[in-house]
């Protein structure tokens, strides 16, 4: 395959006439290196009045290479020039026509604000978006309210199969992950607990911290935090594509209430579970706790569990237990709300999913503080 | 026509594909020509686009033999593979534009993998060939989610077009179009066939397709090529599902329109 080129046959400037002879495979691999060319030919050039190129010679012409000849042409019609090509192949005469066509007519991009405007602007426009995400959540809550409400005046009307098939995604099948973290959790709380407690004699002491910790905080926020990760973003991935396919839309027209057959039982089904997780995780973080502690610390089960029976209560496991389904709501909301959110491209659905994610960790460990400070002022 | 086995662009020998333990192709034979427009028809589920996406490689074969201008991708190495894959251009049912990306940078995106051009003509190029698929230049600048179903096949097709490719694969190209932009793809499709000598392989369902641009007809059923032809073959076949395929009530209007 040869190169194309374009080269010039016979100039005569003094008559403003010059005749360029265009060889070769005009093709898009040789378009890098014809492009050079042909803006060489058409530098302005003021005593030039007319141009004929000879496409004789041409073997292969495909889109790219009628464009660059047709580039060239209009460029010189801009120098009003005189431009024509001579001895084109019957067979490109269809290609050329068709990118002869072409308007090339792109209205202008808006010109760039300045970067101060532009940065005002963005954190308006950030503000705005904050605003309108607790009116969303807002809504979210709302509308979840009226859809129980329903399906309370009428509970056949509530999708327990659907519920069930989540409540088994979410909770039976989170249990060894989760099981695995906060076992591991326990037992890094009691390893780092006894290295410093030992300093001053207080390595007993050790079996309280994890007790009180892994009950009342760490279990229910671990827990949440791996539940938000875990089975939010796959909420919201999974609205978003039902979304993006049209079939929220097609269950509005059909009558149907996306909240009620969609939500509701997703939000009911975490609610469910995450107290469950919560339980289990404590458990197996307790368990992780003792090993470490008789393994490394030399406090035998028995000391242990005796040590624990006198530092915690039944308050201390109720102060981390009733918090768990408050998070698990607020999870599922935000998972769900931000998976009705996502809009037509891919990009959007894995920005929603950050969102949610990034979001719902958040906002359980606000409203961890907040029950922190509920139950410090009722003296739980 | 030319019928020369040489000038046979994709040679496709005894194919057998199974998905999931079923068998979908069972020794399908059949050659595309270089220049050609081939309409590929068959019931709904009989594997029509199994073929293609098993031609284009990506569904595995079971048995059997595919070339593609003369090289059998099962055997041929990575960089072999991407000389192929320059030379072909596909257009998706839904059209699989990149919805992060704008149009005109849909267009360009196989432009940047294989070629090497300036931005200036990248983006001249990206135009033109959204021109010449019948859409405005402005809609360079917008994302899939801002255009029409129709749009988006156009600009699916601008892509498919983009390196101006030796083949051309439409799976159901007119599937979701009004009949006159129906009519109106045909015609491009047409046009740009005849002005760039690609060959064409075009699943399809739309009878109007068949009669209008399609220079031969290739009919699978029960995992075979069933028949293979001119649409004067089809016509005259005997076969229960052609006759009542082009000889049914919707057909009969699609003749008599075609007399006029």
């Amino acid at each position: 395959m040869t190169a194309g080129t374009l080269t010039l046959l016979s100039g005569q400037s003094g008559s403003g006439h010059i005749q360029l002879v265009a060889a070769g495979s005009w093709i898009a691999e040789n378009a890098g290196l014809l492009e050079p060319l042909v803006d060489a030919a058409t530098r302005s050039n003021p005593s030039l009045r007319s141009v004929a190129i000879d496409t004789a010679k041409i073997d292969r012409l495909d889109s790219f290479g009628a464009w660059l000849l047709e580039r060239a042409l209009r460029t010189w019609k801009d120098q009003e020039c005189e431009a024509k090509i001579v001895g084109l192949n019957e067979d490109y005469r269809g290609l050329f026509e068709k990118v002869h066509a072409g308007t090339q007519k792109l209205t202008p991009e808006p010109p760039k604000r300045n970067v101060i405007t532009a940065t005002l602007d963005s954190v308006g426009q950030k503000m705005v978006a904050i605003g309108d995400d607790i009116f969303l959540m807002a809504e979210m809550a709302g509308s979840l309210m009226i859809a129980l409400k329903r399906v309370l005046l009428r509970p056949s009307t509530f999708r327990l199969t659907s519920m069930v098939n989540h409540l088994e995604r979410v909770g039976w099948r989170a249990v060894p992950i989760i099981l695995l973290i906060t076992f591991l959790i326990g037992a890094i709380l009691a390893q780092q607990g006894i290295f410093h407690f030992r300093k001053f004699g207080a390595d007993i002491y050790v079996v309280d911290m994890v007790g009180v910790l892994v009950l009342r905080e760490l279990g229910v926020l671990i827990v949440c935090i791996m539940i938000a990760g875990r089975s939010g973003s796959s909420y919201t991935a999974e609205l978003g594509a039902m979304k993006m396919r049209e079939e929220v839309d097609a269950l509005r027209t059909m009558g149907f209430d996306p909240v009620e057959v969609l939500i509701l039982p997703r939000v009911i089904a975490l609610i469910i579970a995450v107290p469950a997780l919560t339980f289990l995780g404590s458990m197996a973080a307790l368990y992780g706790g003792g090993l470490v502690a008789w393994l490394y610390g030399g406090i035998v089960p028995e000391v242990f569990l005796s040590r624990l029976r006198e530092s915690i209560s039944a308050t201390t496991f109720e102060v981390g237990i009733v918090k768990a389904p408050f998070m698990a709501f607020m999870i599922g909301m935000v998972a769900c709300a931000e998976g009705l959110q996502v809009q037509g491209s891919a990009e959007s659905l894995g920005e929603q999913t950050t969102n949610s994610v990034v979001k719902s960790i958040f906002l359980v460990i606000v409203l961890d503080g907040i029950f922190a400070m509920f139950f410090a002022s009722i003296g739980m | 026509m030319a019928k020369d086995p040489k000038d046979a662009i994709i040679q496709i020998k005894d194919v057998v594909v199974d998905l999931k333990s079923h068998r979908i192709l069972n020794g399908v034979t059949l050659d595309l020509y270089r220049g050609e427009i081939l309409g590929f028809v068959g019931p709904s589920g009989a594997g029509k686009s199994v073929l293609t996406r098993t031609i284009v490689g990506l569904l595995p074969k079971h048995q059997g033999h595919i070339e593609v201008l003369g090289v059998d991708l099962d055997q041929a190495d990575d960089d072999q593979r991407r000389a192929i894959e320059r030379r072909w251009g596909i257009l998706f049912q839904q059209g699989a534009l990149y919805s992060s990306l704008t149009a005109g940078q849909n267009v360009e995106f196989p432009m940047i993998e294989y070629l090497d051009l300036s931005d200036r003509l990248m983006t001249e190029m990206a135009i033109t060939k959204l021109e010449m698929v019948g859409l405005k230049a402005d809609v360079y600048r917008k994302y899939p989610s801002e255009l029409s179903g129709g749009m988006i096949k156009r600009v699916a097709l601008a892509r498919a077009l983009a390196l101006d490719p030796e083949i051309l694969f439409l799976d159901e190209p007119t599937s979701g179009l009004d009949p006159i932009s129906a009519h109106e793809f045909d015609e491009l499709i047409l046009t740009l066939q005849r002005t760039s000598d690609m060959a064409v392989f075009m699943v399809t369902h739309d009878l109007d397709s068949l009669y209008t641009i399609c220079d031969r007809i290739a009919v699978l059923g029960e995992g075979k090529i069933t028949e293979a032809g001119t649409m004067d073959t089809m016509l005259a076949s005997e076969q229960p599902w052609l006759k009542a395929y082009f000889r049914g009530a919707r057909a009969r209007t699609e003749r008599q329109a075609s007399k006029h």
